[in-house]
């Protein structure tokens, strides 16, 4: 059988590489294990994976730093794997480049998940390429006409809710920074107006979720960002 | 009559005396009746002996008197190198304490026990130098004469006719553990004179001839003998009481010594001394100052507090009492300490003294009752100096003579114009009245003066012939003398009760200064007022600039503060504080110790050690300290030590209490930490291990049974850690409450979304207004609060009870209730619940950790969390949030795009 993707999962821990291997395998990736932030890098230069598994603590380097390392030169999709002393770096690794981050402990699920997120957005589209018709359940949007429909119904939304809207279901599944939508949706100068951000939130979500408490597409992630919904593959 | 039985507090001050002694060197006294009987030999001998049985012994200095025998005996010895002082141009072999103290051995030799030490040495005699070395734990060997016992001093001078000046205080010799005693007969001495094998140091040569004669060889022996087989005496009943002998414990005999300024008080002394040591007794050495006598000279107060000394060194007690006269505060002491005998002096003044003034010896005698009074011939020849009566007497300023001419010129004046309405008598009177003005504004002599010129102008203008000095009748030569006695009388008295209301008034001063130093004292908490407070009251009463020295973190001395009276202190002075802090002795300026130093340095000694050091420097340099002065001060002293050390036991109690309670939260909140992850760790780790061994044999529902288990306990045992984690955090300050203005609903959805899978099946009553305004509030933190809360309610209610979230908003906070329809919360634990270590007593469940977490959290929101019973039923945990501030501008939509 074919592998799906190679992943390169560097990682010190023995236990949480040996859970990796059993969880990956099983689901048909291809893995490659480094233990040290060196040994990383070098393996993801010659084996060029599909997705890079990065433990922000590592012995020898800082995550963040392998990170921009591998910035440098390849835009292979990272998720982050961080535990909860390194909370406050899950924004930078985020900002510096990384796609996603998982928080230990994690469920199997979640990561899977969260791979397949990855690879699909691995391939950027180009504009024409892309789909002119967003489905997620029974929420539509419309790209060219510019509308949005919850079943049958249309919902009417402000420019600024629709970029919004537009900016997190084109990365869907992805977290999107606080600094990344304001910049995306309200432009450089905003990337501080935390507040906008979530004030607009509140409203879209009143506008498209059936209960706004409980959010079932536009999902918070407390401290960091926004995610849209991931695709149940 | 029952058997005398030590008494528990006696025992007890033996036990701590010997166990002082046990921390201290070892002492062992080769004693001897006279020079060449052999003791640097003995002592040396016994030296090398220590030393072949491995002691670490070194000879601090020994004089071998170049003799061979003995200087033979230093070989192998080590021996400290000795101090060279220049002393009027000689230089002068001294023992080297510092040395010696540095070298620290455990044993060491030190020849000459009375030596006086050259000026300039830290100490007057070099006993005081071994005291030292015995108090930092060095035994010391030493050799000692008879004659230089301060108590036998007087016979040996009787007997040989030699002064010795160099003494030791008897109860040196007392403290000794061991004394051998070097005995030689007079006769092989005598012959070991004559061979030149006996050192006699130049200055006494010309004694020689007295001193070594036959009968006084044997007379020293004797002494020394006697000496020896009383110390023994004494180790004998100290054996026997140890063993609890009850008969040694005789009716105790308690004799007191009365003492004076006089010379002579020194012989009574050591008679008292003598006879105490025969009769085992304790002895006191008294001193009363009578109202009635006139305030005696420095000098005499120089000479009793040296005869005080003397007789504290030959181990009596001392006290001073004061009352209106000798002999009955004598005798009410005396029955109050059941004094059995009186040792007084024989009076020396002529017998009309006593006619005239009553004779205290007299009163004593007839007043005694039961206890026995010996009376005592002082020293015949008083070698000691009599104080220049001129120098010592009080400067006469010249106002008071202006006073006495004035006074009389006055008088006459007065009479003169009178005398042809009064009588010769009324004139006397008028000079009389002169006289007493004069004496309560002058000194004795103005007033003497005054007193003859009034009795001669009274003579020149007023007796006949007038003008001249000349009597026309011999009777007013009678007049004249009664005139002058009863004006010499009534100027007397005047003076004495002036001086006696000066000397009361000093008194009260010194006594108030006391109290209010210790009133002060004892309001205060805090250490640096303390040594403010006394540094101020100090220098008030002593006219004197202060310093106050306490050891540091480091043990080095260092003074407290600098006020305007703290005088600088520099390395020698310090140096002298330093030894007073380690010896606990006052030392410096007027003591026997480092006389040199320019300030006097009192210890602070309060119950449980060195409090510090005081130093005082008078302000001018002649202003000496008297006796009166020094006690004052050590009063002075030792209050603010009983301060500090107050202060000091207050303070260690109280960190003591605080730190028990930090140790006991952090017990309990470690067992509580403990037990809430054991318990997720057991069920994973039991399901774990069943799925592996029982693999092939379990059903697929029960594999899945187990693996969700395990599933949910590992999520548990994660919130758990994470609790933990962020209350540490909070608690150390490590985490900053970030606060941004943010809508509820968004965290609230987080929270419900994360437990989505567990609320399934409850019914969730959510009433959230519409117009909710932003509230600002840490996300991760909230979100926290939320979870923890949500958790509890789930996990202390039934399946399916539902759970009612409720925000409503209030003018400056908004209110979230959590309601639950499970059991409710234990009456009496609404309040306990939100501790740290808290768990409900019904379900045993550690929710104390997630609940003081949302505390913590709420609190550092400067917000308020509580715990209601619901009246239809469960639990309501209700928390405020307040809006502080403004909330940032929000731009409307159209000037945005």
């Amino acid at each position: 059988m074919e592998n799906l993707a190679t992943i390169l999962l560097i990682e010190d821990e023995r236990q949480m590489r040996r859970f990796l291997r059993v969880t990956l395998q099983s689901e048909r990736y291809a893995l490659i294990e480094a233990e040290t932030a060196a040994e990383g890098l070098s393996q993801a230069a010659t084996r060029s994976p599909d997705i890079v598994l990065l433990d922000l603590g590592l012995p020898d380097m800082d995550g963040l730093e392998v990170i921009k390392k591998l910035r440098e030169w390849s835009a292979v999709p990272i998720i982050v794997i961080s535990a909860r002393e390194q909370e406050g770096d899950k924004i930078k690794a985020l900002d510096e480049g990384a796609d996603d981050y998982l928080t230990k402990p994690f469920g199997s699920g979640e990561l899977l998940a969260r791979i397949r997120v990855a690879l699909r957005h691995a391939v950027p589209k180009s504009q024409d390429q892309r789909d002119a018709i967003f489905t997620a359940e029974d929420l539509s949007i419309d790209f060219l006409k510019r509308q949005v429909h919850r079943g049958d119904r249309e919902i009417h939304l402000t420019p600024i809710e629709y970029r919004l809207l537009v900016v997190l279901v084109r990365n869907a599944g992805r977290v999107m920074t606080h600094r990344y939508i304001l910049k995306e949706v309200w432009g450089p100068s905003y990337i501080e107006q935390t507040h906008y951000l979530r004030v607009f939130m509140n409203q879209l979500r009143k506008k498209i979720e059936t209960d706004s408490a409980r959010p079932h597409f536009l999902l918070n992630e407390p401290g960091i960002g926004y995610r849209f919904k991931p695709d149940l593959d | 009559m029952e058997p005398k039985r030590p008494d528990p507090d006696e025992l007890l001050d033996q036990a701590m005396a010997e166990e002082e002694r046990l921390s201290q060197g070892k002492l062992k006294i080769f004693f001897g009746a006279a020079p060449g009987v052999g003791k640097t030999y003995a002592m040396l001998a016994a030296a090398q002996k220590q030393r072949e049985e491995g002691v670490d012994i070194v000879v601090g200095i020994a004089e071998p008197h170049g003799r061979k025998e003995t200087a033979a005996f230093l070989e192998g010895l080590e021996i400290l190198p000795c101090r060279m002082h220049s002393y009027r141009g000689r230089e002068i072999r001294e023992f080297d304490l510092d040395a010696a103290l540095l070298r620290n051995p455990s044993l060491i030799v030190v020849d000459e026990l009375a030596h006086t030490n050259v000026p300039g040495s830290r100490h007057k005699k070099r006993w005081q130098d071994v005291q030292e070395l015995l108090a930092t734990g060095i035994s010391v060997y030493t050799t000692v004469n008879v004659q230089h016992l301060e108590s036998l001093n007087d016979i040996v001078q009787q007997i040989t006719g030699v002064v010795v000046r160099e003494t030791l205080p008897d109860s040196f010799l007392d403290r000794a553990d061991e004394i051998e005693l070097i005995d030689l007969p007079p006769d092989d001495l005598l012959q070991r004179l004559k061979e030149g094998k006996v050192y006699i140091p130049d200055q006494v040569e010309r004694a020689r001839e007295n001193f070594f004669r036959k009968g006084n060889l044997i007379a020293l022996r004797e002494l020394a003998l006697r000496r020896t087989a009383e110390r023994v005496e004494e180790q004998m009943v100290c054996y026997r009481r140890d063993k609890g002998v009850q008969e040694i414990w005789p009716a105790s005999e308690r004799i007191l010594v009365c003492v004076s300024p006089n010379p002579r008080s020194i012989r009574l002394i050591r008679a008292a001394r003598r006879m105490a040591a025969g009769l085992r007794a304790e002895w006191i050495a008294v001193h009363v100052e009578a109202h009635a006598q006139i305030k005696p000279s420095d000098h005499d107060l120089k000479l009793l507090a040296d005869h005080m000394r003397l007789a504290e060194n030959l181990g009596a007690k001392t006290a001073t009492l004061t009352g209106q006269k000798v002999s009955e505060e004598l005798l009410s002491y005396a029955r109050q300490c059941n004094v059995t005998k009186i040792i007084v002096g024989k009076p020396m003044h002529p017998r009309w003294k006593d006619r005239l003034f009553g004779s205290p010896l007299d009163e004593i005698i007839r007043g005694s009752g039961s206890i026995d009074i010996y009376v005592i011939t002082g020293d015949a020849a008083e070698n000691s100096i009599k104080p220049d009566a001129r120098t010592s007497s009080p400067n006469i300023k010249s106002r008071e003579w202006y006073w006495s001419i004035g006074a009389v010129a006055l008088s006459t004046v007065v009479a003169r114009l009178t005398f042809p309405y009064l009588d010769r008598t009324d004139v006397a009177m008028i000079y009389l009245l002169g006289i007493v003005v004069t004496s309560t504004r002058t000194s004795r002599w103005p007033a003497l003066v005054a007193t003859l010129l009034s009795v001669a102008a009274f003579d020149f203008f007023f007796v006949p012939p007038f003008f001249t000095f000349a009597v026309s009748d011999i009777r007013f030569l009678a007049t004249f003398g009664v005139m002058f006695v009863v004006a010499y009388v009534i100027s007397r008295l005047t003076l004495q009760i002036r001086e006696q209301a000066v000397a009361s008034r000093k008194r009260e001063m010194s006594t108030a200064a006391l109290y209010a130093l210790s009133r002060e004292l004892a309001r205060e908490r805090k250490k640096e007022r303390i040594y403010e407070i006394s540094l101020r009251h100090i220098g008030e009463a002593f006219k004197g600039q202060i310093a106050i020295l306490v050891a540091n973190e480091q043990g080095e001395l260092v003074v407290t503060r600098k006020l305007p009276l703290t005088f600088d202190i520099d390395q020698k002075e310090l140096g002298v504080a330093r030894w007073v802090f380690d010896n606990r002795q006052s030392a410096g300026l007027d003591t026997d110790t480092l006389p040199g130093a320019k300030a006097l340095y009192l210890p602070m000694v309060a119950s449980s050690g060195v409090m510090g050091v005081v130093g005082i420097s008078p302000q001018n340099a002649t202003g000496r300290f008297v006796p009166e002065d020094l006690h004052f001060l050590e009063s002075f002293v030792n209050q603010t030590a009983m301060a500090l050390e107050r202060v000091m036991h207050a303070k260690e109690a109280h960190d003591e209490r605080l730190r028990a309670e930090a140790q006991n939260v952090r017990n309990a909140f470690l067992s509580s930490v403990s037990h809430d992850l054991r318990t997720p760790l057991a069920v994973v780790a039991g399901a774990a291990s069943t799925l592996l061994q029982k693999d092939g044999t379990l059903d697929v529902s029960d594999r899945l049974e187990l693996l969700r288990t395990i599933h949910e306990e590992t999520d548990r045992l994660e919130r758990i850690i994470r609790n933990v984690l962020n209350l540490t955090r909070i608690e150390t300050g490590a985490i900053k409450v970030n606060k941004e203005w943010q809508p509820l609903e968004e965290i609230i959805g987080v929270v419900l979304n994360r437990l989505a899978e567990r609320l399934k099946e409850r019914p969730l009553d959510l009433k959230i207004p519409n117009d909710l305004p932003l509230v600002p509030f840490d996300t991760l933190l909230m979100e926290q609060v939320f979870a923890n809360l949500m958790e509890n309610a789930l996990r202390h209610t039934p399946p399916g009870s539902p759970i009612e979230i409720a925000i409503t908003s209030h003018d400056s906070a908004v209110l979230i209730e959590i309601a639950d329809r499970g059991p409710g919360i234990p009456v009496r634990e609404e309040e306990t619940i939100f501790n740290k270590f808290a768990r409900s007593k019904d379900t045993g469940m550690g929710s104390g950790i997630g609940l003081s977490i949302c505390h913590a959290i709420i609190e550092a929101h400067g917000g308020r969390i509580w715990a209601e019973n619901r009246p239809s039923g469960g639990a309501t945990i209700k928390f405020l949030i307040p809006i502080e501030g403004t909330p940032p501008s929000l731009l409307p939509e159209k000037e945005l795009s």
